[in-house]
């Protein structure tokens, strides 16, 4: 009933549009730099796994993977800690600005990264956290802790508020309560506010690369500067590419039914 | 829910508040600091008061100049990728499987370019729209269309347009799905037996059941493409020109290219309030349509 003449020819259309150009990266990642300048082949005459090989052994590529993993992971988990009993404290309180407060915080997750750039380059530096993933994970938690904070505060209502009082009453402490009962409750909820903080961290590259010179440099730092320095290796970019999709898409599937709430920031 | 008046829910919500205080307030208030003054190196800074502001605003300056060039560049990249992506976006929703598995095939697809890195997704682009190694932009030189985004103003908008489409029309498309699979068959059901055509289900069915999605997809494509910065510097670098400047490029070509630190923070300031802006109409809305649902249906 709620289906539009031709639907499939249009949804295969598009997903066909989102596929291309993922496709050629794919495809090129497979060749050889002499067979992507030279010919214009559909698919790799001359398979090759040279640049996967190239990234895994040199540590100046492979190392952009783990710095880039290591502040998403450090940023994930502060996140979703701090974010926990504050979205515990919004869905369930009322309290003297709380509404500002929000507001607030919403408006740190729209705040263009082009604004925090300079500060932050300044901020860092003077701490002696430059060049650091702490640095990286701190600046992120600018807009990846107000993203919890939403997405948490929409589970945490979808829990009413009678278990709450039944386990106060049962004698749990606040602590207790929150580790034993609300935590398993919402635990879909903390997997996907997890995800959404990882994906944006892991996304982001403005502040990563301005925060790190030499030893925390990201992946998609490596990415930029390594390969237009050198010349443009386009086999190797390829490859590079190919390897920071896999994270999210193995991921996706686990929360496909949850990204259209993560995106909407825990309001649909 | 009914919430309970309790301020003891402060000490629940300050590490939240002093971790995003942190990164939050202290920036800004450097950001307040500079713009205020000038520098000509060797950390001397001088008053200029609201120097840098008035410049900022004044199109016969440099500064002023560049600001509302960049400004206007963003606002019609934003109306543009809006009105492609709105339209597209439901559309495709609508025409999402409705059961069995390719449902699940169907948004991991959709979902995917939400989770490449953005940078990634530039370097996607300037691959498959090169003329020499590129399938797109081999294709259309093959066909005979004379394209080049390097070189061409014209197809380097295209290309950043296109790549945006690419990149976003999925979060509009999630967000409308999502707000439809919440439409109660039995709506469907009553429409069938009134013979309403399938426009009138749209119009008067799904189109004001997706009215909050819709609101918020609106709302999050704009501010995320005014703010737009790391796909279209790694395309096309701003160019061929300043044709592709936008407002984040701009900041970050005075803040960390010539580090003038008072112009580019006086820039900051007026870009963030413009954001603000938005975002105050994008809260309220938000709250407000949430407040507002239970009681259209008691009105009922």
């Amino acid at each position: 009933m709620h289906s539009i003449p031709g639907r499939r020819l249009i949804i295969s259309l598009f997903l066909i549009f989102l596929l291309l150009p993922i496709y050629w990266l794919v495809n090129m990642s497979f060749k050889t730099n002499a067979e992507i300048v030279t010919t214009m082949t559909l698919w790799p005459h001359q398979p090759t796994l040279e640049n996967y090989r190239r990234i895994f052994t040199d540590e100046s590529w492979y190392s952009g993977y783990i710095n880039s993993l290591t502040y998403v992971v450090i940023n994930t988990v502060i996140s979703i800690a701090v974010a926990l009993p504050a979205a515990y404290g919004f869905s369930r309180y009322r309290f003297l600005g709380d509404k500002h407060l929000f507001f607030w915080l919403l408006s740190n997750r729209m705040a263009p990264a082009a604004v925090f750039a300079l500060p932050f380059f300044n901020l860092y530096s003077a701490i002696n956290l430059f060049d650091t993933p702490w640095a990286v994970a701190l600046a992120h938690c600018i807009f990846n802790v107000p993203l919890a904070v939403w997405i948490l505060e929409g589970f945490v209502s979808g829990v009413p508020r009678e278990i709450d009082e039944t386990a106060f009453l049962d004698g749990y402490s606040f602590p207790r309560f929150f580790v034993k009962i609300l935590v398993p409750l919402i635990a879909s909820g903390i997997g996907v506010a997890a995800f959404f903080c990882f994906m944006f961290s892991w996304v982001e590259l403005l502040l990563a690369r301005t925060l790190t010179s030499v030893n925390a440099k990201p992946i998609s730092a490596i990415m930029t500067r390594t390969v237009s320095a050198a010349g443009m290796d386009w086999g190797l970019l390829a490859a590079a590419g190919v390897l920071t999709i896999i994270p999210g898409a193995l991921v996706i599937w686990f929360v496909r039914n949850y990204i259209a709430r993560g995106f909407a920031l825990g309001r649909v | 829910m009914d919430k309970i008046v309790n301020q003891k829910a402060w000490f629940l919500v300050l590490p939240v508040f002093a971790v995003v205080a942190f990164s939050a307030i202290l920036p800004l208030m450097t950001v307040v600091n500079y713009s205020m003054q000038d520098t000509f190196g060797n950390n001397q800074f001088f008053w200029n008061g609201v120097g840098w502001f008035k410049e900022l605003l004044d199109p016969s300056t440099d500064l002023g100049g560049r600001f509302l060039a960049s400004l206007g560049r963003n606002l019609l990249f934003s109306a543009i990728i809006l009105a492609i992506e709105v339209p597209l976006g439901i559309v495709v929703a609508l025409s999402m499987p409705r059961e069995g598995w390719t449902v699940a095939v169907c948004l991991v697809i959709l979902a995917l370019p939400l989770l490449i890195p953005w940078n990634v997704v530039g370097t996607i682009w300037q691959i498959f729209g090169r003329p020499d190694i590129g399938l797109l932009g081999y294709t259309l030189n093959s066909l005979g269309f004379d394209y080049n985004y390097v070189s061409n103003e014209f197809d380097a908008w295209a290309t950043v347009i296109v790549m945006d489409v690419w990149h976003w029309t999925s979060l509009v498309a999630l967000l409308c799905y999502a707000g439809l699979k919440s439409i109660p068959d039995a709506y469907y059901q009553a429409a069938q037996i009134d013979g309403a055509s399938r426009w009138a289900v749209f119009k008067a069915i799904q189109l004001p059941k997706m009215n909050r999605v819709l609101l918020i997809a609106v709302l999050l494509r704009f501010m995320d493409s005014f703010m737009i910065y790391t796909e279209p510097f790694v395309v096309t670098g701003g160019g061929p020109g300043n044709s592709t400047t936008f407002v984040s490029i701009e900041l970050v070509k005075i803040a960390l290219g010539q580090f003038d630190l008072g112009k580019a923070a006086a820039l900051s300031l007026v870009y963030n309030l413009i954001i603000l802006i938005v975002c105050w109409v994008f809260y309220t809305v938000m709250t407000n349509a949430g407040a507002e649902r239970p009681a259209k249906q008691g009105g009922a």
